[in-house]
């Protein structure tokens, strides 16, 4: 095939019908813009799920007094019994256990001069700061000798930081939490919304002595209890081995006999994270199937012109086939006009998809994700549409008899 | 629009350049060559054994009835279809040897084609037309726009290179037809009913170009149902039901 004579000849057809040649492209360019737009709205939910998994942390699993509920049956939610300090101080000594970190936590009212604000209030170890990978952006957090000695300190989320202080420092000032005293000596990072859509960042944070002891008062918590122990797993550590484990030492430590069921629930958030993200994702598909459909669907039109244009243009090309083209001749031509039509509308189609994904994110409030690799994708995708229904047409086209191509009219 | 003054021949009804066909090879040869178009249970006998000879430089007329088989044996010569039976060689080449990309160059580089309805590229300037089977060649010119400008300007049409082919008379229109067949320099020019679609004075131009290429040394076969046009030719063909009726030389 003379390549530059085929590629010549396809362009100056579709050069020489350019409203057709644009309404051909038209299908493939909504095609390919939607296809690219759903790639980059599903790419951003996968990003998003990827960045909630970092914030939490690395590799935890969460521990919950209570047993599992199965069946709809819950199996003595008043049999709870609250994990303690001693639990705690046992799991660390896990081969596989980073960081173990406890939390207590409930709420109540923050007063800073004449602002007063209701939160969340955390009491935690020293640990919970490194299985939540949270740090101070400001100032700094609070250290272990605080914790033993339930000092009145206090590490604030940046929406108290903000509410209470607008701007001005919070470091050093004193703030009434739940009517007691405390000094604010850090901000944290800012974590954003949880995956269950509360604020991360309106918290306070105080040694977890201090939470019971003076601020989150009650027969509760009084004791040595903990609401939520978090056990950082080591990086490389198999996390469902940690899991086995970590179930096992805690039915040892709560005298679970064989056989009983557990009365506590160990989890994996991240795990939680990415089996709701896999039902998006399952919708991901099938949106990105849709957009492929309609692709296909452009794809067909372009089959359809292809072959009202072979049909047109029946002795033209009889005559090129007399003036010596070769049969591979008149396929790349015909070939190369569907090609041609498919890339253009490809290129303009993923300028559209950009566009249209940009204003889905800004009119749905949710990211995407625009990479060179999807229009590279969508372009791609788009030729293929014009090599596969182009084929046919162009094969027509090469078929076609010589002597009856010129008689037709 | 006048004729370059090589070409300024006038009707004749004499031979004056013929070289003696028993001496040098035919440059197209057919022997019992016959076609049968089926349709359906119906068979259609477009040739009937023809058997036909033509020296290089000649220039033929075919004549005969509507139906008798004049475009069945164009298009076999042609190489635009094949003989139910029989052998048909070009250039000492029989044409059932070659393959289908053979016969696509030897379309290319020794037929040149003339058609009654003159077959251009109606969105494609006279240049663009004639450049055609100059970009389908496997040896390509250096410069085909040179060529194809070269070609027009044969046919005198070197001021209308830019024109569409709706922007010129019929006649101009089959000039640059043949500008188009001569491009690649072939040794056969095959015109069917070239001069069908024209006036009486405009067929007569268009009758010298064609005359003044024989004199060139192309051999030009011409299917025709005007005897005007016939008696340009030195060789006259008569066709009856797919036979040939009469061959005859024009003599001095
Ligand atoms: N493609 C075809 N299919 C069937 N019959 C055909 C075909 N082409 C030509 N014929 C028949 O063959 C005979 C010769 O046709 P043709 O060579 O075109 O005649 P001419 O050019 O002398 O008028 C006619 O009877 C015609 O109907
Ligand atoms: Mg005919």
């Amino acid at each position: 095939m003379k390549f530059g004579v085929a590629l010549k000849s396809a362009l100056e057809a579709l050069r020489a019908n350019p409203m057709r040649s644009f309404l051909t492209m038209l299908g493939i360019m909504i095609g390919v813009a939607s296809v690219m737009a759903m790639m980059a709205i599903s790419e951003g939910a996968a990003r998003q799920v990827d960045a909630q998994i970092s914030s939490l942390g690395a590799n935890n699993l969460t521990v919950r007094p209570g047993a599992d509920r199965r069946g709809g049956r819950s199996s003595g939610a008043g049999g709870r019994t609250p994990f303690t300090d001693s639990d705690v101080e046992d799991l660390r000594s896990e081969p596989y256990a980073l960081a173990v970190s406890a939390r207590i936590n409930g709420s109540g009212t923050v007063v800073a001069g004449e602002t007063n604000w209701s939160t969340s209030i955390y009491g935690v170890n020293t640990d919970y700061f490194i299985s939540q990978a949270w740090n101070a952006q400001e100032g700094r957090l609070f250290e272990d000798r605080e914790v033993s000695s339930g000092q009145a300190v206090a590490v604030i989320g940046v929406t108290i930081s903000d509410t209470l202080f607008e701007g001005s420092s919070a470091l050093g000032q004193k703030i009434r939490v739940n009517n007691v005293p405390v000094t604010v000596i850090g901000v944290l990072d800012k974590k954003g919304q949880s995956n269950f859509g509360s604020d991360r960042d309106d918290v306070v944070i105080v040694p977890i002595t201090t939470a019971r002891n003076r601020i989150l008062g009650g027969n509760a918590t009084t004791r040595n209890y903990v609401s939520d122990i978090s056990v950082s797993v080591t990086p490389g550590y198999d996390m469902a081995l940690a899991q086995d484990e970590l179930e096992e030492r805690l039915r040892v430590i709560r005298k679970i006999r064989p056989g009983k069921d557990d009365d506590f629930r160990v989890f994996n958030i991240a795990d939680f994270i990415r089996a709701r993200s896999s039902t998006q994702a399952t919708f991901g598909i099938l949106l990105a199937f849709t957009a492929a459909v309609s692709l296909i669907v452009g794809g067909v039109g372009v089959m359809n012109i292809m072959l009202v244009s072979v049909t047109e243009r029946t002795r033209e090309i009889g005559l090129r086939m007399a003036i010596g083209a070769r049969k591979q001749d008149i396929l790349g031509q015909f070939l190369f006009e569907a090609l041609g039509l498919c890339l253009i509308g490809g290129i303009i189609g993923s300028g559209l998809g950009v566009g249209a994904a940009e204003l889905a994110s800004k009119l749905g409030d949710f990211p995407v994700n625009i990479s060179p690799t999807i229009a590279l994708v969508s372009i791609g995708a788009s030729v293929l549409i014009g090599l596969f229904f182009g084929f046919f047409p162009a094969r027509r086209a090469a078929q076609l008899n010589p002597i009856e191509a010129l008689r037709h009219d | 629009m006048s004729l370059s003054p090589a070409f300024a021949y006038r009707r004749k009804a004499i031979n004056h350049s013929m070289q003696s066909p028993a001496t040098s090879p035919p440059l197209i040869s057919c022997r019992k060559v016959t076609k049968t178009y089926v349709m359906g249970t119906q068979k259609v006998h477009a040739l009937k054994g023809v058997d036909l000879t033509f020296q290089r430089g000649e220039m033929t007329s075919i004549m005969g009835p509507s139906g008798s088989g004049k475009s069945t044996l164009m298009n076999l010569i042609g190489a635009l279809d094949v003989p139910t039976s029989g052998d048909l060689e070009i250039n000492g080449k029989n044409l059932a040897k070659l393959k289908s990309n053979d016969l696509a160059d030897l379309r290319n580089e020794t037929i040149g084609f003339i058609f009654q309805q003159f077959n251009l590229l109606g969105r494609s300037s006279a240049l663009t037309n004639v450049k055609l089977p100059l970009r389908y060649s496997r040896n390509p010119l250096k410069d085909i726009d040179a060529r194809a400008a070269e070609c027009l300007e044969m046919v005198g049409l070197g001021d209308r290179m830019d024109h569409r082919p709706m922007q010129l008379s019929g006649g101009q229109q089959q000039r640059v037809a043949i500008a188009r067949a001569l491009a690649g320099s072939p040794s056969i020019l095959l015109a069917d009913e070239p001069t069908g679609a024209l006036d009486t004075k405009t067929s007569e131009d268009i009758m010298d170009l064609l005359t003044g290429l024989s004199d060139q040394g192309i051999t030009v076969i011409i299917v025709t149902h005007e005897h005007e046009v016939a008696e340009y030719a030195t060789r006259r063909i008569h066709f009856r039901d797919g036979e040939i009726e009469r061959d005859e030389r024009a003599t001095t």
